[in-house]
């Protein structure tokens, strides 16, 4: 099971949006197994780059809205928040090694 | 980045995690070579592991979903000693008797045989704006994406059968599902034609091929080109599903091993022998004709006897005394 906090549509302000430092938000569902491929390298990025970032997941299938909102349409879709804007986009379960690149700037 | 190279020399390493691998892995674990099976981090379990029904693998009788299929074999192949690592292989040094396999963290592996079963990679379309728009519209995935074009027009392209499987399960969303193919007719089974031609939400657009995606964040049409008077046309749709064909994995080994026309690996005969002693290959990535879950099992049988017959014929040093025994 991951380690991830769980992110609703109605937490996603306070979490992400408005939260102190960047935020990865793992855009996940049940029924999606390349999503639980993912879910233990983001959790070993979380582990990892604890000061830096934090790491949350959104389950698609319970918080619709916010999900429309991003117009996720493919998922995993992995996307880091910064200030409350979308700062970088990650589509699809990739190595650990490619998401530390492509997320670089926010790991430190 | 840790670096180390593994003191120790193995028998076999797999590269690969679909049917031929683990297939490879169950024989090679039960000749007692202490196969090493590298499956990747995410992509581990192949391309069954995106498929939903499985109706075509004997000994199912009632069908079984692909990922729950690739867990058995796993599990299989687990059962007679496999190590599997979820890393992916990020280089190969295939010259020599000792084969040099190197992961994404730099770790390094060292074995007398390797079998090279990495399958094959969704072929693109080729589009400037194809990979712009992935995941914003456009997905090689109908089980993942398909949930989120709910009542939604959306294309399928390709004339095959995992374009059919695709089409026939986004129909469970969708509002209708336009298949976009460059003939006149499909070159998928007769049964799953049938049921596609039968479905009353899929539609098709004969002798067309994709000229362009529109849209500026995501899909909002496609231009369709005629292969017959080359006339375009508009679709209006907000997903597309590209299901044209695989092209074998062999990024790893070009320039190592030889290859065919069609861009396999070159494999000598009915065997799993590559241009390079010691490195076998397997599955999807020598298979240019029948690229089936079975096909693949078997290839992947292949090259675990090839190996033994290798190793054996190294001499007594490279094979443990116990594997006799056992085969």
């Amino acid at each position: 099971m991951s380690t991830a906090k769980e992110v609703t549509d109605s937490s996603f302000e306070t979490d992400v949006l408005k939260a102190d430092k960047p935020v990865i938000v793992d855009f996940w569902a049940e029924w999606c197994g390349p999503c639980r491929m993912l879910s233990p390298i983001l959790d070993d990025i979380a582990a990892e780059h604890a000061g830096k970032v934090d790491v949350v997941k959104l389950n698609v299938d319970d918080n619709p809205a916010t999900a429309a909102k991003y117009g996720i349409t493919s998922i995993p879709a992995v996307y880091v928040f910064n200030n409350g804007e979308v700062a970088a986009t990650s589509i699809g379960a990739k190595p650990k090694q490619v998401i530390e690149r492509e997320f670089a700037e926010f790991l430190g | 980045m840790a670096t180390e190279t593994s003191a120790s020399v193995r028998d076999v390493i797999i590269v690969g995690s679909g049917p031929s691998g683990y297939t490879a892995a169950v024989y090679t674990a039960r000749a007692n070579l202490k196969p090493l099976l590298i499956a990747s981090s995410v992509q581990a379990g192949g391309e069954l592991m995106n498929t939903t029904d499985v109706e075509n693998y004997p000994g199912f009788p009632q069908g079984i979903l692909g990922p729950e299929l690739m867990e058995q074999f796993q599990q299989q192949a687990e059962r007679f000693g496999t190590e599997i690592l979820f890393e992916d292989v990020t280089s190969v040094e295939l010259d020599g008797d000792l084969k040099k396999v190197t992961i994404g963290t730099g770790q390094t592996f060292l074995a007398r045989a390797v079998i090279i079963s990495t399958g094959s990679a969704y072929r693109e379309l080729g589009l400037p704006d194809e990979k712009r728009l992935s995941g914003h519209g456009v997905s090689w995935c109908a089980t993942c994406d398909g949930f989120f074009f709910r009542d939604q027009d959306i294309a399928v392209i390709g004339g095959g059968d995992s374009a059919m499987e695709e089409a026939l399960f986004l129909t469970k969303f969708a509002r209708s599902v336009t298949v976009v193919h460059r003939r006149d007719s499909l070159r998928a089974s007769k049964i799953m034609q049938d049921r596609a031609l039968a479905n009353e939400k899929i539609r098709f657009a004969w002798n067309s091929e994709v000229a362009g995606i529109s849209g500026t964040d995501k899909v909002t049409g496609l231009t369709l080109r005629s292969t017959v008077d080359g006339t375009e046309s508009e679709l209006a749709v907000t997903g597309v599903f590209v299901a044209i064909g695989n092209d074998p994995r062999v990024d790893l080994v070009k320039g190592q091993l030889e290859l065919t026309p069609e861009g396999t690996i070159a494999v000598e005969g009915r065997s799993s022998r590559t241009s390079l002693p010691g490195v076998f290959a397997a599955g999807d990535v020598v298979d240019p004709t029948y690229r089936q879950a079975i096909t693949a099992s078997g290839s992947g049988c292949v090259a675990a006897i090839d190996v033994e017959h290798y190793l054996a014929g190294l001499g007594d040093a490279a094979v443990p005394a116990a594997a006799a025994a056992t085969v």
